[in-house]
């Protein structure tokens, strides 16, 4: 099962070693990361996005808990509702026929345009996965150069 | 005043309160040991290797309950502690490792004697700290030693760069330490040890499974209080020998794979395990879906990742083990008219059964000493008053079985590593904290030369550390699985070209014995008691005993083989004598 793992860190080298060390010391991919420094910067916030059997996530997250650098940690799997965004840069090949159709679908999807050229539009998209991964399918028959995505980022929501 | 790093360094050991330090020197270290020179709160013991100076340390702190302390260079200097923080980081032993490294500006160059050593050592420790400025040198060894000893205990590293160790600064001990993201829980919660209680109540079959948490938090007194007052019997892991009295009549003896017919059987029976301090290792539980499988599980255990980790656990209590029994201990002194006796006495009778059905024996061979009867003959000769340390494999198994402990800290193996060269360093590390003790290494002929060079250790401090090899000429356990389970092809297991024990102790300037009749073994063991100096004895022993009972891998504890004529299963036909060497 897929699960969002949130992670509040101190903000010191070495620390994003010790959290890849507990998935890679037991076989699991870290399918996205996303690290950046909180409010207070001492702090940092990281959004971990990995698969595996319930019983073994558990014992990460226990094992999360234990380094001494880890303030906090949750996993969104389960009850809690969230918010779950990703931002994605999608360069998609736009040649005169195709231009009018990607900017169609950057309206669609309520996304924009940041780069343009006479061969190509770089597109921004935010939003939750499944939109990210809509937009692409949608752009690729048009011919798609790169994909830049940043892995989601999660929040509870306010109750 | 400003002191150097490496005056800071020594000042915050007196802080600690440290009086011993294990190590080795070199380059990067030079300005530390030239203040350890000038002083003389702290000694420092030269090892002969830096794997040495770690089990010793790691010795010496399981043996006193202080943290241990060792001080290596960079480079090969810490990369050799590896495998001893590793072993104390398995069984949780608190431990302050102190490398060396090369100067900051030099960091990431490849230069001489340079390792990332806090990049090898992030898994097996359980924090550890480059201190790039000697602004945050005593802050961190502050935070080191409370990590280390504090919640579940395990090995701190420190890694300092030489310029950190010249470089001054003013010196501030800080007073306390607070880590947001280390706040152990030591009080159980208190609802959740009336659940537990309540359980006990009413339990029909209940057994207490101990393990190293109980030696680690000093609960040995609150343990027997409890088992005691309410007539539960007691297995322990190998971790745990010595929480509760091996000769007391409640006491099971070891569980597991070479545990006891009684503890496996009534394990397997039982409809409540109560399990103290310890992590349900797999030599522990054998095959795991048929492990205990009428039992409810209460779990104490300070640790939440050791809950629920190998084993479903019914009722967790996250906590320190010793308050955790004070509070059941106070709540059960409340709870009068509990016949606890009678409530127990048919499950008591049962066990018994058990234990007269399989007691544990081992054979005799006309002419040849059986390895058991050796830790029988220590355990019998030091009164059961002696420290143990073992090696691995055969020798640390009949250790465990054939000496009952009496005191917690009294038994001291790498449970959770395995690591063959433990037990004689870490003898020397007990002696040190235990002076006035007998302290005997159970040794075999392989693991024993892991760390031999220790010798010179031991006989430069006279220290009458006691070294009985159990001397087979075989790799022992290695080999007794080959026989049991390869048709006994003994691939790579014989040691034909062993050293000369004796001649090699007396070349390190200790006393060697060597012991080829059983009828002198007790006199061997009460020499080396007596003599004040290093003895190695050199039991030369029945070259295939075996350690039984066995539950072979993957198999329920309770499919024993026992080799005591009643069991199921015979073992091949033995052919140690047709190997010659």
């Amino acid at each position: 099962m897929r699960h969002t793992i949130s992670v509040l860190v101190e903000n010191k080298f070495g620390v994003l070693a010790r959290v890849a060390g507990l998935f890679s010391g037991r076989g699991f991919n870290i399918e996205t990361l996303n690290v950046a420094p909180t409010l207070d910067p001492a702090y940092s916030q990281m959004t971990i996005v990995t698969s595996g059997d319930d019983r073994i996530l558990e014992q990460i997250s226990k094992q999360l808990n234990r380094l001494i650098n880890v303030i906090k940690v949750t996993d969104y799997a389960g009850d809690v509702t969230y918010l779950n965004r990703e931002l994605v840069l999608i360069k998609v090949t736009a040649k005169a026929e195709h231009r009018a159709e990607a900017l169609r679908i950057t309206d669609i999807f309520r996304a924009k345009v940041v780069d343009s050229g006479p061969a190509h539009y770089t597109i921004e998209v935010t939003g939750n996965p499944a939109k990210i991964s809509g937009v692409i399918e949608m752009l690729r028959p048009l011919g798609i150069k790169s994909v830049v995505r940043t892995g989601p980022v999660a929040m509870a929501r306010e109750r | 005043m400003k002191l150097s790093g490496a005056e800071i360094f020594l000042e915050c050991l007196r802080r600690e309160k440290v009086d011993t330090i294990f190590g080795y020197p070199g380059g990067v270290l030079l300005n530390i040991y030239d203040v350890l020179h000038q002083q003389r709160d702290i000694r420092h013991i030269l090892t002969k290797h830096e794997q040495g100076a770690v089990h010793a340390a790691d010795g010496y702190a399981r043996a006193s309950g202080k943290p241990g302390v060792v001080l290596v260079t960079s480079g090969p200097g810490a990369t050799n502690t590896v495998t001893g923080i590793a072993t104390a980081f398995m069984d949780s032993i608190p431990m302050v490792v102190f490398t060396g490294q090369v100067p900051m500006s030099m960091i990431g160059n490849d230069a001489f004697q340079e390792a990332d050593i806090v990049g090898i050592t992030r898994p097996c420790t359980k924090h550890n700290y480059l201190v790039s400025d000697v602004s945050k040198l005593a802050s961190t060894i502050k935070e080191a030693f409370h990590i280390a000893t504090h919640g579940r205990p395990g090995p701190v590293l420190i890694d300092l760069p030489k310029d950190v160790t010249v470089n001054q600064t003013e010196f501030k001990y800080p007073a306390r330490v607070d880590l947001k993201g280390f706040k152990p829980n030591y009080e159980g919660n208190v609802q959740q040890i009336k659940r537990a209680l309540q359980a006990i109540k009413k339990a029909e079959r209940p057994v207490l499974f101990t393990g190293g948490g109980v030696i680690l938090s000093n609960a040995a007194a609150e343990l027997r209080k409890l088992a005691r007052k309410t007539q539960i019997p007691v297995t322990s892991s190998l971790m745990g020998l010595g929480a509760y009295p091996g000769e007391d009549p409640l006491f099971l003896g070891m569980l597991g794979m070479h545990g006891t017919y009684a503890a496996n059987m009534s394990i397997q029976n039982t409809d409540l395990i109560i399990a103290v301090g310890a992590r349900f290792d797999d030599r522990v539980t054998g095959k795991i879906e048929s492990f205990a499988p009428k039992a409810g599980i209460v779990h104490f255990d300070i640790d939440p990742t050791s809950i629920k980790k190998n084993i479903r656990v019914d009722i967790p209590v996250v906590g320190d083990c010793r308050n955790v029994l004070k509070e059941m201990n106070r709540l059960l002194a409340a709870e009068r008219g509990v016949p606890w006796k009678k409530k127990h006495a048919g499950w008591l009778a049962q066990i018994e059964e058990w234990r007269k059905a399989h007691p544990m024996t081992y054979r005799e061979r006309k002419g040849k000493i059986p390895p058991q009867y050796v830790v029988e003959q220590i355990h019998k000769l030091t009164k059961g008053e002696a420290i143990i340390t073992t090696e691995v494999g055969q020798n640390q198994m009949w250790a465990a079985q054939f000496f009952k402990f009496k005191h917690p800290r009294q038994f001291l193996s790498s449970g959770g590593l395995g690591t063959m060269g433990y037990g004689f360093p870490a003898a020397i590390g007990a002696q040190f904290a235990c002076p006035d003790k007998v302290v005997f290494d159970i040794a075999g002929d392989g693991s024993i030369q892991m760390n031999i060079q220790e010798l010179a250790t031991a006989v430069q401090h006279r220290l009458p550390v006691n070294v009985a090899i159990l001397d087979n000429r075989f790799l022992g356990m290695v080999r007794q699985w080959q026989q049991l389970f390869y048709d006994c092809r003994y691939s790579s297991t014989c040691l034909h070209s062993g050293p000369d024990f004796v001649r090699l102790a007396e070349a390190y300037g200790a006393v060697g014995l060597r012991i080829t009749e059983k009828a002198d073994v007790p006199d061997a063991i009460r020499e080396a008691i007596a003599t004040k100096n290093t003895v190695l004895l050199d039991f030369i022993v029945d070259r295939e005993a075996n350690v039984m009972p066995m539950v072979p891998a993957g198999a329920s504890i309770d499919e024993m083989m026992l080799d005591d004529g009643k069991g199921k299963k015979s073992l091949p036909k033995q052919q140690a004598d047709k190997i010659t060497g």
